[in-house]
């Protein structure tokens, strides 16, 4: 196992190279500088700025002595907020976005995997086509589009529920939580209704019930742990999908996470705070992979062995 | 073994192919399958509507009406108008055009490379398929969506790229389904069988590989198209996609998202035709999943 960890970490590091250097010269290569939307700035101001922020250095130059800080963990100086650190802004920003996508991937899991269980029992009746065409319609309703509705039908007409923030008002959490996990909740559902009616058709199912288990301990015993399988393997790849989605979410409600900073700083040319989101954020979402594939493995006992192997 | 197969094993292979009726099954198949059905016939309407439109469409393009402004359903506007008076379903008919577009090309770049590779990787086999199944595996731990954000910031909004760049996102899995079908397709008896006959290496490709690896790769297609429009939606939604004078249904949606309050009917019909049409695609493709999986049907 541990053979399994180290070896999926070492594969991690050309995944975050290439992101590193493909970013970094992909910034550089933007036509407009993070200072051309500055009104005025005299020749001798502009030269400092770009020396100060090591501009002026040839591209390699630049490119070897960004590298060197970041291995010490340095994501350099904003150019946008001048005197703040990206380091600083990320991890301000990084609480926000972490509890948003937590709330949504909770939601997502409870109700898919109630939802996805609850068809699997009953395949092709009512129980199965009603909350399969709902996680249907959840997969189809973008989340943009969504969000917006959401707040129309609770924020203003039935004005439940506040429409903006994070944490200032009671139950502000609640609509971006929902509008961010509703799609995931539909895959969940989705994932988790095939892998439970594979596993059900199981010999070892009808063992179980054969012995005389009552159904919900076949169920909650025997098939969870096998059916969820997909799920767990999904978690990763959704993590990922979280984050790059709480852009929207972010963005509609007006939540100072991660996502906004991350689409400001690309509009306003800020490189080394799009390097370093870029940094950080496929670092965690390489890292999530590589854990969910670990919980796969530990679930499912036929990988388990084929990685304690050590083979491929 | 490359020797020409005789006119008699020539015969018995066609007969064969003749006997094997797997897309009858299919269309059988599909045609019970009452949801995809509805679906195919809706995307059928769309696609007629969407190429149609200039000459159909009930207003123009361009025709303001700033007396009017934004105004609710009415008979002479079927869904309303905008703040500018314009026509909400003469906008959402040309955003459909633009949106069903970028759909369908950015799946064929996707569905291009994807099968290309797949297929080599999966034929050629050894080294080369460990090297090119290596390099899916690395762009599959990039966050694309990060990069496809900063490829439209960085380049501007050029349609032709955002094509391109949704397309390099999307090759990857169709890259997987294309590979493990070769691989598993050149160990089935049918294909020793076909090799025994003496039956070249192209003949097989065309005659055995393709035609049964093609199930999958229609399938996945029509489940990309989907997440395609998706992306794109997105994207403009974020400003970042289609640009103005151009519109697309994630366009109208995020200038609908900004005055729903007033006029919520500018949110709501884009809304709908987006969510009609994904829902179409993904039932189209779900309904073919079932109807192509040749291990489905047994049971």
């Amino acid at each position: 196992m541990l053979r399994f960890v180290l070896s999926r970490l070492l594969q991690a590091i050309p995944v975050i190279f290439i992101v590193i250097t493909a970013t970094f010269f992909l910034v550089r290569a933007a036509p407009g500088g993070p200072f051309d939307a500055e009104k005025v700035v005299l020749p001798e101001v502009k030269r400092a700025l770009e020396a100060q922020y090591r501009l002026d250095l040839p591209l390699h130059e630049q490119y070897f002595a960004y590298l060197k800080d970041l291995a010490q963990g340095e994501l350099g100086p904003s150019f946008k907020y001048p005197g703040r650190s990206v380091n600083e802004i990320l991890f301000s920003g990084l609480p926000v976005t972490a509890e948003l996508g937590l709330y949504a991937l909770l939601i997502a899991l409870l109700i898919g995997v109630t939802a996805g269980v609850f068809a699997s029992l009953k395949p092709n009746t009512r129980q199965d086509y009603i909350p399969m065409s709902l996680a249907m319609i959840g997969i189809c309703m973008p989340s943009f589009l969504l969000g917006p509705l959401l707040v129309l039908v609770f924020g203003i007409y039935l004005e439940w529920l506040p429409i903006s923030g994070w944490g200032a008002i009671p139950g502000d959490k609640i609509l971006p939580s929902i509008t961010l996990g509703a799609a995931y909740a539909a895959y969940v559902a989705r994932l988790s209704r095939a892998g439970m009616l594979e596993i059900l058709s199981q010999d070892y199912i009808r063992t179980a019930r054969a012995k005389g288990l009552p159904e919900w301990m076949v169920v909650a015993k025997h098939a969870l742990r096998g059916g969820l399988i997909p799920v767990v393997a999904f978690l990763g790849p959704a993590f990922a999908g979280l984050l790059a989605g709480s852009f929207v979410v972010e963005t509609i409600f007006q939540i100072p996470g991660l996502g906004r900073f991350y689409v400001q700083a690309a509009f306003n040319r800020d490189y080394t705070m799009i390097l370093g989101t870029t940094v950080f954020l496929s670092s965690l979402i390489v890292l999530f992979n590589l854990m969910s594939d670990v919980a796969a493995a530990w679930l499912n006992p036929r990988l388990r062995s084929q990685i304690s192997g050590g083979g491929k | 073994m490359s020797s020409p197969v005789s006119a008699d094993n020539q015969g018995l292979l066609d007969e064969a192919e003749q006997g094997s009726s797997l897309w009858q099954d299919a269309w059988i198949r599909l045609r019970k399958n009452r949801m995809a059905v509805a679906g195919g016939i809706t995307l059928l309407v769309f696609m007629v509507l969407a190429i149609l439109t200039p000459w159909i469409a009930p207003y123009g393009y361009e025709t303001q009406d700033l007396d009017l402004g934004a105004s609710a359903p009415s008979a002479a506007h079927w869904l309303g108008t905008d703040v500018f008076g314009r026509d909400v379903l003469t906008q959402i008919m040309y955003g459909g055009r633009v949106s069903l577009a970028v759909g369908f090309i950015a799946t064929a770049v996707a569905l291009l490379i994807g099968v290309t590779w797949g297929a080599v990787a999966g034929y050629v086999g050894g080294r080369v398929d460990a090297v090119m199944m290596r390099m899916v595996d690395i762009l599959y731990a990039l966050p694309f969506m990060i990069f496809i954000v900063l490829l439209m910031v960085v380049f501007g909004r050029n349609v032709l790229l955002l094509f391109l760049a949704i397309g390099a996102v999307e090759w990857l899995t169709m890259a997987r389904i294309m590979r493990s079908q070769v691989q598993s397709l050149r160990q089935q008896e049918f294909v020793e069988a076909a090799i025994s006959l003496g039956l070249s290496p192209t003949a097989i490709i065309r005659k055995h590989v393709v035609p049964n690896a093609l199930g999958p790769i229609i399938v996945y297609t029509t489940l990309t198209i989907p997440s395609v429009m998706l992306l794109e939606a997105f994207l403009s939604f974020l400003g970042l996609g289609i640009q103005p004078p151009q519109t697309s249904w994630g366009l109208l949606i995020s200038y609908g998202a900004e005055t729903m309050e007033e006029y919520p009917w500018l949110l709501i019909f884009p809304g709908l035709a987006l969510t009609t049409t994904l829902f179409s695609l993904n039932f189209l493709g779900d309904g073919l999943r079932d109807a192509l999986d040749v291990r489905g049907s047994k049971d």
